[in-house]
């Protein structure tokens, strides 16, 4: 749960409600940008971040995310279970 | 250096591990790492044993779900039983122990628990199940804090009535101070979390240094982060320099997230007191949600018995949590107490102290120390 795992702003969804798709290491989910939109620059489609529970909490820049995830998948289950979360739906 | 070598970059770690020796001096030094993502780091590659014997790592506080006390997952039980109700949680919670049963015990009851990856999808279930209560259970430290809170903000925006948060989000400055305060540990500095410092910048941990003379570094989760900062505290004291550093510049800056702590703001107040298991009550330490979103609070609209339990008399989460003692140090530890059947929540987290040392430690320990001692020493520019 703790556990920041880094992927890369492929979508802005819907800036108004802060909505976009966040690619990490292949698998896709829709994540929450309002919390770094505050970043200098702004935010864009192709940026890295650090996403957390769901919501980008930092900008990071890709040699960071990529070193880092490396890292989490030495990790193995960790990892595993970091992504199996990812991936999944709410169950409605 | 067997475990070295499995380091992103062997050379980089070797050389840090040599600078490490030929700081630490003669005097015995403890080091505390916070945060439960640095001890999950330091068992799994063996970090404690490359580092020399004057210096120890003691594993501190920094894990949400080994901090929630037994009254309160009893509470949270106590409301996903209640009819009509949804309760989801994180899937770290689902087996932290309550006094009589866990959350994957209440669901085999007939409870309808659910595991969410994030309170959005606890918010998209409540949208999506008018005629149900859905309650998100909520732990975590600053960095999950404002994840709840934009959560709370756009259920409110949206006018959702069937949604509500059980808030057990803590803050980490406390559980510091008591520790500092606490008479039964020596420690000669701190590792300080990485991904909290992401939310709350570096500013906060002054005191530690100020009023407690202890040198702070804020440290990042790969191996050589941490072998790292243990060169720049050691710089510190070797230097008699006492301050706040960061070594994880790659993602924390100093003033943190302003955006995030605004949001904080916005929706949560401190909590007079609130319960930590084995550090007892701490003032201040842990957030509720505030009188604009008293209508979004799990304890306000159930029934919750709010009673205290007492920790099972054999475990020693509670030293554990202040470094007081080490996993293996407890009485119960991989007998009664394995991930398996945990009795403490240090053994159910993936980031709880004993689970780390459970899964990895007890491996690499006895196989890395005649490693580093029959290892010539690299040379190094320092």
């Amino acid at each position: 749960m703790c556990l920041g795992i880094p992927g890369q702003l492929v979508e802005i969804v819907d800036p108004a409600e802060h909505r976009g798709i966040a690619d990490v290491d292949g698998v896709r989910r829709e994540v929450n940008i309002g919390l770094v939109m505050g970043e200098a620059g702004g935010i864009k489609v192709g940026d890295w971040i650090l996403i957390h529970v769901g919501f980008a909490m930092s900008r990071i820049d890709e040699e960071e995310a990529q070193r880092t995830l490396e890292f989490l998948k030495l990790m193995g289950d960790v990892y595993d279970d970091e992504i199996k979360q990812f991936s999944q739906d709410a169950p409605l | 250096m067997k475990y070295v070598d499995e380091y992103r970059d062997p050379a980089a770690a070797r050389a840090t591990v040599a600078q490490i020796e030929a700081l630490a001096g003669d005097r015995h030094l403890k080091f505390m790492e916070v945060c439960g993502g640095h001890t999950h780091t330091i068992y799994k590659h063996g970090i404690e044993n490359v580092l020399p014997d004057s210096v120890e790592l003691v594993h501190g506080p920094g894990c949400p779900v080994c901090v929630i006390p037994m009254g309160r997952v009893d509470d949270a039980i106590a409301v996903a039983k209640a009819p009509g109700v949804i309760f989801t949680s994180f899937g770290d919670m689902m087996r932290v122990p309550g006094g009589k049963e866990n959350l994957l015990e209440a669901k085999a009851q007939g409870a309808d628990v659910r595991m969410v990856y994030s309170p959005l999808d606890a918010l998209r279930i409540a949208e999506a199940n008018h005629d149900r209560e859905v309650v998100f259970f909520a732990v975590g430290f600053e960095t999950t804090a404002p994840s709840t809170a934009v959560t709370l903000i756009k259920a409110k925006q949206r006018g959702i009535t069937n949604f509500s948060v059980y808030c057990n989000h803590v803050t980490i400055v406390p559980p510091l101070k008591a520790i500092l305060e606490s008479p039964d540990l020596r420690l000669d500095g701190f590792l300080g979390p990485g991904h909290v410092s992401t939310v709350i910048g570096n500013r906060p941990y002054r005191f530690v240094p100020r009023d407690y003379g202890k040198p702070l570094v804020t440290a990042g989760f790969e191996p050589l982060d941490i072998l790292q900062s243990i060169v720049m505290l050691l710089r510190q004291i070797r230097e008699g320099r006492c301050e706040v550093e960061n070594q994880y510049t790659r993602a924390v800056v100093d003033e943190g997230n302003p955006r995030a702590l605004k949001i904080l703001g916005e929706v949560f107040e401190l909590r007079p007191h609130f319960e930590w298991r084995g550090l007892g009550f701490i003032s201040q330490s842990a957030l509720k949600l505030n009188a604009d979103y008293a209508d979004f609070d799990a304890e306000l609209r159930f029934n919750v018995p709010g009673v205290r339990v007492a920790d099972p008399k054999a475990c020693q989460c509670g030293e554990v949590l202040k470094g007081v003692i080490k996993p293996w140090e407890c009485k119960v530890f991989g007998t009664a107490c394995t991930p398996e059947t945990p009795i403490g929540t240090c053994m159910v987290s993936s980031e709880g102290a004993c689970a780390a040392y459970y899964n990895y430690g007890r491996f690499t320990k006895a196989a890395t120390i005649p490693v580093r001692a029959a290892e010539p020493e690299p040379v190094t520019s320092g």
